[in-house]
């Protein structure tokens, strides 16, 4: 990777070589160094603190990998189901809700970038807004709405004297709260997809028209191939972001009570685990099987992406 | 992140030499006349811009409904219609209570929130914008080991990292202060990734050559010659990082248990809890006063600075 996207090392630069080798580090030393620590060292941590047990007599003890067995299972049981809920329930909100939202994100940037649109810089800025909005009042103000006492879900139902499904019942919460993760990242990958567009050179869409292509034909062959790298990464972000869902759930606890569990996403699973169950062990493991899902799932993407390419 | 440099064809990006000048002014990336179609420019369409309207709608109501609401007594908040003004204007009042209630601790709140941002953001800023130059400008060894343990980061997810930092910070004696805030926000792979990239574009390496032959110091060489060069980048950078932390939840709220250290996200999460609780006054009006509050610095940042972040997220966000 460093191959391609470095330059390609200059006769000058190796032949300093071994005067430069050490001068990179002074840069980028201090971020590698702070990297460490709140990176690297929290892992090996949670790596060891998974493989322990606390044990009300004799404290801490060495326990293998009963943790992992507790999440998966030994042959015939079918190891944690409050894990496992969980994982189906952002699994179901990762292949909903992402292709939504990055669908309307692509359309908008394509709109925007073929100047058939007015005021479209009114458009970009507006669309990107939600972005600088905390979760946390993203979720309130949605949360509000949602709400029958003072929001626009009440307002509705004593306007027209109907009565609306109950946003905060289980089997609509997890739409709710994509529908306001939709909402906060459908102008930040815009964004990012619009500037990949950008960077299309004008003569392809010049030799493009002579030849007779029409509006679709130039966004199926030129646009689309140009910018996938852009729509892979903006995958990955939001694959990783869904398998991470916690701000959004654990805020509207408050008003969805009974519809939010404790094991609601693998997130909030390990949060509870640990701050009100105080099993900090298993919550590492927990957190650890977590992420090594998510790290297969963006590497199978990525491989996807890239093997279309060819 | 990974995938970029390889999913990304690279001839049609290593074109660099157009594109360096339009680094430095982004104004003439996007001329008037909509870039690439000058042979037939395609004509304004009503329906399209109806279509976008739509979404633009959806993009802009929920803010609308809460300036509308902060403008609302708690009284006429239950009695109206949420998407227009009704009753007395209480803006200013509720301004005002929401800056002073419980002895002003929202106060305390907007202080904390400004103290993590300048230390934190201000940090991971720095160390991006240094770690990229370094590694965008320098041959060094471990180069590549540094890059794949940093993308490989940014894949693990918060929790696998937010418990055992907790618990290690706490055998440090750093949870509940504002190091426990500030020190894991000072790391953003994104930011030196955008950083990176953005460097080998905007620097061209033989100034830092010609530098080095007139015997400047690398120090000197990077105030002097790229740190200028990197203004659109650091600005985008500056900006993301903030956003990250002015909006951080989830790590505040492993970290700190005295509400003293409260962030806005925490204080704004608790005061709307608080109507929930037993005994507890319901304070509805504040919590949505005290949530414009809190998104008005950076919607005014994000505005005011509009023309340097988009030019530095474009080079950048191009390859990522």
């Amino acid at each position: 990777m460093t191959a391609a996207a470095v330059a390609p090392p200059r006769v000058t630069l190796r032949r300093r070589r071994g005067r430069s080798s050490w001068r990179g580090w002074v840069f980028v030393g201090p971020f590698m160094a702070v990297f460490g620590l709140v990176f690297l060292a929290p892992i090996a941590y949670s790596i060891y603190l998974s493989l322990f047990r606390k044990q009300l007599v004799g404290g801490n003890t060495f326990v293998g990998l009963d943790n992992y067995l507790r999440v998966f299972g030994t042959p015939g049981t079918v190891g944690d189901p409050q894990f496992w809920s969980a994982l189906g329930r952002v699994a179901l909100f990762l292949v909903v809700q992402v292709p939504i939202m990055l669908g309307i994100a692509l359309i908008v940037a394509m709109a925007i970038d073929g100047g058939r649109l007015y005021g479209k810089s009114f458009f970009r800025i507006s669309i990107f807004l939600p972005y600088a909005v905390p979760a946390v009042v993203a979720t309130l103000m949605w949360g509000f709405m949602y709400g029958s006492r003072f929001g626009l879900v009440g307002n509705i139902e004593r306007a027209f004297g109907v009565s609306l499904p109950d946003l905060f019942s289980p089997g609509l919460v997890l739409a709710s709260i994509g529908n306001i993760v939709t909402w906060e990242y459908v102008g930040y990958n815009m964004l990012i997809f619009y500037s990949a567009l950008r960077v299309i050179p004008t003569e392809l869409y010049e030799a493009a028209e002579i030849d007779g292509a029409g509006q679709f034909r130039i966004i199926r062959s030129i646009k689309l191939p140009a910018i996938r790298g852009a729509v892979v990464v903006a995958t990955i972000f939001s694959i990783i972001g869904s398998f991470q869902l916690f701000n959004e759930p654990s805020i509207l606890q408050n008003l969805a009570p009974n519809a939010i569990t404790t094991y609601f996403t693998p997130n909030l699973y390990a949060y509870s685990l640990s701050f009100s169950g105080q099993q900090y062990n298993y919550s590492a493991t927990v957190a650890i099987v977590m992420g090594l899902i998510t790290m297969a799932i963006a590497y199978a993407v990525q491989l996807r992406g890239m093997r279309r390419e060819g | 992140m990974t995938t970029t440099p390889r999913t990304v064809p690279t001839p049609r990006r290593t074109a660099p030499s157009p594109f360096r000048p339009a680094l430095r002014r982004p104004s003439a990336r996007r001329p008037a006349a909509g870039r690439g179609h000058s042979v037939d420019r395609p004509r304004r369409s009503p329906t399209l811009t109806v279509l976008m309207g739509l979404i633009l709608v959806y993009s802009l109501v929920p803010l609308a409904w809460l300036l509308i609401n902060a403008s609302k007594t708690q009284a006429s908040l239950f009695d109206s219609f949420g998407l227009w003004f009704s009753g007395p204007f209480a803006l200013w009042d509720n301004i005002v209570e929401t800056l002073t209630y419980d002895d002003g601790v929202f106060v305390r709140w907007l202080g904390n929130t400004v103290l993590y941002v300048l230390l934190g953001a201000g940090g991971a800023t720095a160390l991006a914008v240094i770690g990229g130059y370094g590694l965008a400008k320098f041959a060094f060894r471990g180069k590549r080991a540094v890059f794949a343990i940093v993308i490989g980061a940014v894949a693990v997810p918060g929790t696998a990292l937010a418990v055992p930092t907790f618990l290690m910070f706490s055998r440090m004696g750093l949870t509940n202060t504002p190091w426990s805030v500030i020190i894991p926000s000072l790391i953003s792979p994104f930011g030196l990734y955008l950083m990176w990239t953005f460097a080998q574009e905007a620097i061209p390496t033989e100034m830092l050559e010609a530098a080095r032959v007139d015997g400047a110091s690398e120090l000197r060489t990077f105030t002097r010659i790229s740190l200028p060069l990197l203004g659109p980048g650091i600005v985008t950078v500056a900006l993301f990082t903030m956003v990250a932390t002015w909006n951080n939840y989830f790590l505040p709220l492993i970290m700190l248990r005295d509400p003293d250290w409260y962030p806005l996200t925490l204080g704004l999460n608790a005061w709307n809890a608080q109507a929930a609780t037993v005994g507890g006054e319901a304070i509805f009006n504040l919590v949505i006063t005290g949530s414009l509050l809190t998104i008005l610095p950076l919607v005014a940042a994000f505005l005011l600075l509009q023309r340097y972040w988009q030019s530095g997220l474009a080079a950048g966000s191009v390859k990522g």
